[in-house]
């Protein structure tokens, strides 16, 4: 249920609104993830990650090509191609999965380089941070899955793109975030 | 990103025909959708009001417990063993129970009356009324922050119950105690319950902080520009983007705190030794908790404060008659202090070992915010000067919150300079001044709030004769039990302590810690008679017949006397002046619905 007044012809829809909020509001919470590592990182005694897993590599190609599918899915809805814009719904929830799956590998790899969940180096602050970016992703995925049911099941005609909008802005948000980690931990860590 | 930023006139304008008929006639309402899991922000404001409500009489009830061990520390009370078990043995106080009462104390008061149930009541009753909007931006996820906050008291309330206690390592949970489970019964279940309770918390308080962000700057009705809102929603503004940035930033310290807990890391645990035994945890640091605490925490104090400060001008101006003294500066300096809440986290931490050249810009930084305190001080006391006051309940308890907020404010100035916090950190000096200025002096705000807008939430008026006692015995107690604290952590009595009778020096003080204890038990006993008189008057209370009853200009007053879901029936009205317009040009007050006439002066 959208409540909307006149004088909203010229003002963003307050879902999108919205959803530029939480990206703020996430992005405070991995600054305060971030901000802690570089203050731990400065201390004695302290453990990075020497070598960056390459699964970690394979997620990335992952979710680049995801966010690009989500754009194409999002111009073919927007041009009413329902057919290209179901493929490239189901193309971005693949690829969304293969990300989480990459980052499960990754995880793996690092582990067997023996860098568990004991001590307080960059390893752990790893698996934290990447967990938390990989549960925003997840949220993703049921938000693609929920749009992909409707796509295919769904009885009623929309053409409202703000949902599609809502959704494909969000997830190239997790995607810059994951550069942004990604980065992160290659400079820093 | 400037494609997903366009906009769509076509979609609009279908949601424009929706709404028209959204005020009158209504979709069918059951009990469960009306009551219950209801999506209208009123409801939703009711709501989190009763929890709160439910919630602060928990957490004063445990301060009374509490102050009967410091008041009586040798007093046996058999009545406590027949509640209590094992906790009170002998009637007596037991330390892990006098720790646990301090924590639960702490956390429901600040974290579950005074932000849910202050910013979660007004800012969802008063957002949409105020600035005329049928409802929130997203009505689901206004219901969902609610669900979420009961999620997050079910948990809490449940933590009380368990055999090991809930957590009681106080409420800013520092590590290492709180991280280890063989440090304190506390710190075993009860403290993983804490931790996920407040997740839900900051959940409940992000998804209704988006919700009042974008509701006030999307919704707003025709004519109603920015600078022609309430200052009420000026404050639940600036409140809901303290919380949207810094509840974040605690919910990752939390969840650093939980790996610790549970998977092994030593993100705050270093060389530590627990009853002889040596704990393999090293290269954590427990000082990295405290900024990630305090970096909400200090906002936080401002998310309690800013709302009842909003409420407080509103219902300052409407009962002196007057407009707010200098608007722009109220606005400008809510945001002075949106901003400086960010940069003073420190000055929690001053004996943390912290930098003393680092310390001294905190200090700087943290005595700035007297500013803007002051020029709002200065412009509640000329609202007031010369007014046509009305000495309402309302009216009195916004009087009280400027006094508290002055008494507690100028403590403020002592705690924030590093140096003089050596003596005074961690004594019932810091106690008396928080107490005083978020605790009470919010409390006041909130009173106030309840009183005012009790006739619109709920179509009665509060027993005002009841309203009276509880003003006047609240706020003579608040004092008698506040200030005599200073003199307490002046003396260097320190804080969170069980049993202070082993120091002779403070021997003088046990006389002023029973009257302190008689009047916290007097006190909470008045509160008991308001909640009496709030449930009472929502179904006995004297009927509300004229749709103004305050004679006020803001937009809640236009709709109906029940308003139903959608507030407004038919359009929702067109504004065309501020909201201040008190005794104009010979008129009592002007609503900001009229248009602006020919011949009238400039205010």
């Amino acid at each position: 249920m959208d409540i909307v007044t006149d004088q909203q012809r010229k003002k963003l829809h307050p879902h999108k609104f919205t959803l530029w909020v939480a990206i703020a509001s996430i992005l405070m919470m991995f600054a305060g993830l971030t901000s802690a590592f570089i203050v731990k990182s400065n201390q004695a005694n302290w453990q990075g990650v020497e070598e960056m897993p390459k699964f970690f590599w394979y997620s990335t190609v992952a979710i680049l090509l995801s966010s690009l599918a989500i754009q194409m899915a999002l111009r073919a809805f927007r041009q009413r191609e329902m057919g290209r814009y179901r493929s490239l719904i189901a193309t971005t929830l693949v690829l969304g999965v293969l990300f989480i799956v990459f980052q499960w590998l990754g995880f793996g790899e690092l582990w067997d380089q023996q860098i568990t969940f004991k001590g307080a180096g960059g390893g752990q602050f790893l698996y934290v941070i990447f967990g938390l970016h990989a549960l925003h992703v997840l949220g993703g995925i049921v938000a693609l899955i929920v749009m992909f049911i409707k796509a295919f099941f769904g009885k009623t005609k929309t053409y409202s793109s703000v949902p599609v909008e809502v959704a494909a802005t969000y997830w190239h948000f997790v995607d810059g975030l994951w550069i942004y980690l990604l980065v992160f931990f290659l400079v820093i860590g | 990103m400037s494609e997903a930023l366009s906009v769509h006139p076509e979609i609009v304008t279908t949601h424009d025909v929706h709404h028209d008929e959204h005020g009158g006639g209504h979709h069918k309402e059951t009990f469960i959708s009306k009551y219950i899991f209801s999506m209208d922000h009123k409801t939703i404001g009711k709501q989190f009001l009763i929890t709160g409500i439910i919630w602060a009489i928990i957490g004063g009830l445990f301060s009374v417990l509490f102050r009967l061990q410091l008041g009586y520390p040798d007093q046996s009370f058999p009545i406590l063993e027949t509640f209590f078990g094992h906790w009170a043995k002998g009637g007596q106080i037991q330390p892990e129970f006098y720790y646990a009462l301090v924590t639960m104390h702490g956390t429901v008061l600040v974290f579950f009356v005074l932000t849910a149930g202050l910013s979660g009541t007004f800012a969802n009753i008063l957002i949409p009324l105020q600035i005329g909007a049928r409802d929130m931006a997203s009505p689901m996820l206004n219901m969902l922050s609610y669900w979420f906050f009961f999620l997050a008291s079910v948990i809490m309330l449940s933590s009380l119950f368990i055999q090991t206690g809930p957590a009681s390592g106080g409420w800013t949970i520092y590590p290492p105690l709180s991280a280890l489970g063989q440090a304190s019964d506390g710190s075993k279940l009860g403290m993983d319950l804490w931790l996920v309770s407040m997740a839900m918390f900051i959940v409940s308080s992000l998804l209704g902080g988006l919700n009042y962000i974008s509701t006030i700057l999307n919704m707003r009705t025709k004519g109603m520009s920015m600078t022609r809102m309430p200052l009420t929603i000026w404050a639940m503004f600036f409140t809901a983007v303290l919380g949207v940035l810094s509840f974040p930033v605690l919910l990752s310290g939390a969840i650093l705190l939980l790996f610790d807990r549970n998977l092994g890391t030593s993100f705050f645990l270093s060389d530590i030794v627990v009853n002889g035994e040596v704990l393999p945890n090293e290269g954590g640091s427990a000082i990295l908790f405290q900024h990630l605490f305090w970096f909400l925490g200090h906002p936080e104090v401002y998310i309690i404060l800013l709302p009842a400060m909003g409420m407080v001008s509103e219902i300052m101006s409407v009962n002196s008659r007057k407009p707010i003294f200098g608007y722009m500066a109220m606005l400008g300096s809510l945001f002075a202090i949106a901003i400086l809440a960010f940069l003073v986290w420190a000055h929690h931490m001053f004996v943390t070992g912290l930098n003393p050249f680092l310390g001294s810009i905190f200090v700087l930084l943290t005595l700035l915010i007297a500013v803007p305190s002051a020029i709002k001080v200065f412009n509640w006391l000329t609202t007031l000067w010369r007014g046509n006051i009305r000495f309402t309940p309302a009216m009195l308890f916004a009087i009280g919150f400027v006094s508290l907020f002055i008494s507690g404010g100028l403590t403020g100035i002592f705690l924030g300079n590093s140096t003089i916090d050596i003596h005074l950190h961690d004594t019932m000096f810091v106690v008396a001044h928080f107490h005083i200025v978020m605790g009470v002096a919010s409390f006041f705000g909130m009173f106030a709030g309840v009183y005012h807008w009790f006739p619109k939430m709920f179509g009665r008026y509060l027993n005002n004769t009841l309203g009276y006692i509880h003003f006047w015995v609240t706020m003579v107690g608040a004092y008698l039990i506040f200030w005599p604290m200073h003199y307490e952590g002046l003396a260097g009595m320190p804080r969170r302590y069980l049993d202070k009778s082993g120091w002779v020096s403070f021997n003088q003080f046990g006389d002023l810690d029973k009257m302190i204890t008689v009047v916290s038990i007097i006190v909470f006993a008045v509160q008991l008679m308001f909640v009496f008189n709030f449930f009472y008057s929502i179904f006995k209370g004297r009927k509300v017949t004229t749709q103004n009853p305050w004679g006020a200009n803001t937009l809640e007053w236009t709709t109906p006397i029940r308003p139903g879901h959608g507030n407004w029936v038919g359009e929702i009205p067109e504004v065309h002046r501020w909201p201040y317009d008190y005794g104009k040009d010979g008129r009592d007050f002007i609503p900001q619905t009229e248009p602006i006439g020919a011949n009238e002066s400039k205010h």
